[in-house]
């Protein structure tokens, strides 16, 4: 799972190629709670690093799906769409949000990698 | 100020509670199960939720009181008997809403349950359109806890004797062990229920009883969404000062002996009650899957806007989206199109009938 990078608005990358698969953490869904509705970017969209890729509602409130990456999005996944309760199942694997072809690989750079992802979600829920 | 804890934190602690600020007290949104899972099990079993926040106001009874309390309240206290309970409101001189309440006839007096945000602020109001005539008393010594779902009184009976004779909004004296607790059966989820008002040292044995036999602990995420499945109002969202008990369509708890009575804000009611409002309080159920919150706009299909969601979540048990708003009352009869703001864009939706989910009260026994 190296090649697994986190963001601080508590998304996963992981990189094959340059397309980026994209997804929320298991730390996220906890904060969260149920999720009930899922609304995702459009296939064929650009989206452009910290910028806002769709949304989350849980029965307690809706939280924005932010994007750590800049690209074009080439596919979402319509499971979740379809059964929100997924995400809260198998977050960090089959309930993937969306991929994007990347346009600058280097932004993953930036991304915490899972030790340091884990030491601030501990840290930002105390 | 200091955040206020029930009898019942450990007990919240212990079972997974995650605690947030409601009301001044430090109170459980939901447990480990989820918000999802409690409401289904309160809907199919039943659950155990601590209410001890709410207010219990104790009037000691004396001459007139029933009388003296009929020029606060619109409902007809001369004819409930003793031990039986409805619904009502505390209003302003304009019909505004200063708080709901269950107000139940007991021997020695009336026992009114008010909304945790309210108490202080309705012990004021009372106690002076009461001139201090009398004693009032806001419990601080009991706790409440509500057992909600089909499932309640069987729980419920192993534990206090004789329960399952109760009728609904009915209440009376019974014990636990040696402990004598008032049980009205009522409840705001929509389901058979009781409310069980206990001494605080005695709350935490009496709901780890209610666990053993098979009920779980449900938190406030759960209580909000099975109340509004049940088309039930939150104070603060649904009503509040500027709402009248007639433009939140609550027209029935108003008895009909009391019209041509003197309360505060009874001219206004009796004048929406005979020439009709201007906003009316309906259930809205979005066409797609998307969640209508509170204070989202609502238009009608000439994009003019005609009213706003009060209250809006995921219904569990009716597998929808579900919200409740304010209308201009021309746009409020069942099935009108409507469209909802939703994050710059525009949801279709229609205005239904509520509840959403049929109440199960048990009536007659």
């Amino acid at each position: 799972m190296s090649d697994v990078k986190f963001s601080k608005e508590h998304e996963w990358i992981k990189l094959e190629g340059d397309v980026a698969i994209i997804g929320i953490t298991k730390h996220a869904t906890e904060m969260l709670g149920d999720i009930v509705f899922v609304e995702l970017p459009e296939k064929g969209s650009s989206v452009e690093k910290d910028g806002t890729a769709g949304v989350v509602e849980s029965t307690k409130a809706a939280s924005d799906v932010y994007t750590p990456v800049s690209g074009e999005i080439v596919e979402t996944n319509q499971t979740i769409v379809d059964d929100p309760a997924k995400i809260n199942e198998d977050p960090e694997n089959t309930a993937w949000f969306f991929k994007l072809k990347m346009k600058d690989v280097s932004e993953m750079d930036s991304l915490m990698n899972k030790d340091e992802y884990d030491k601030f979600a501990k840290e930002s829920s105390n | 100020m200091e955040i206020k804890e029930t009898s019942l934190i450990n007990l919240h602690r212990s079972h997974g509670a995650k605690l947030v600020e409601f009301a001044g007290y430090r109170m459980p949104i939901q447990y480990s199960d989820g918000i999802l899972s409690e409401h289904k099990f309160t809907r199919s079993n039943c659950g155990i939720f601590d209410v001890s926040h709410m207010g219990q106001l104790f009037i000691h009874d004396k001459e007139n009181l029933t009388k003296d309390l009929e020029k606060i309240f619109p409902v007809d206290l001369q004819n409930l008997k003793t031990d039986q309970s409805k619904y009502s409101f505390l209003m302003n001189e304009n019909g505004g809403i200063y708080d709901d309440l269950i107000i139940t006839k007991i021997k020695k007096g009336y026992l009114i349950i008010l909304n945790a945000a309210c108490k202080e602020n309705d012990y004021k109001i009372i106690k002076e359109k009461l001139n201090d005539k009398y004693q009032l008393e806001l419990k601080q010594n009991s706790s409440l806890i509500a057992l909600q779902g089909p499932g309640a009184k069987d729980v419920l009976k192993k534990v206090v004797k004789n329960i399952q004779n109760l009728k609904f909004m009915h209440g009376g004296e019974f014990f636990f062990n040696d402990t004598n607790i008032y049980v009205t059966r009522s409840g705001y989820t929509g389901e058979d229920g009781f409310e069980i008002s206990i001494p605080n040292e005695k709350a935490e044995i009496f709901t780890k009883a209610l666990l053993e036999n098979g009920s779980k602990l449900i938190g406030l995420g759960a209580r909000d969404t099975l109340r509004l499945e049940a088309g039930l109002c939150l104070y603060g969202n649904d009503i509040d000062t500027e709402t009248t008990p007639i433009e939140a369509n609550l027209k029935w708890a108003i008895s009909k002996k009391r019209l041509d009575d003197k309360y505060p804000g009874s001219e206004i009611i009796k004048k929406q009650i005979e020439s009709g409002v201007k906003k009316l309080r309906v259930g809205i159920k979005p066409e797609s899957k998307v969640i209508a919150r509170a204070n989202t706009k609502i238009f009608n299909e000439e994009k003019n806007e005609i009213g706003k969601v009060t209250s809006g979540t995921f219904g569990p048990s009716v597998d929808h989206p579900i919200s409740m708003g304010y209308v201009d009352s021309k746009f409020s009869s069942l099935n009108t199109k409507v469209f909802l703001e939703i994050r710059g864009k525009k949801v279709s939706a229609n205005i239904c009938k509520l509840p959403f989910y049929k109440k199960n009260y048990v009536k007659e026994i």
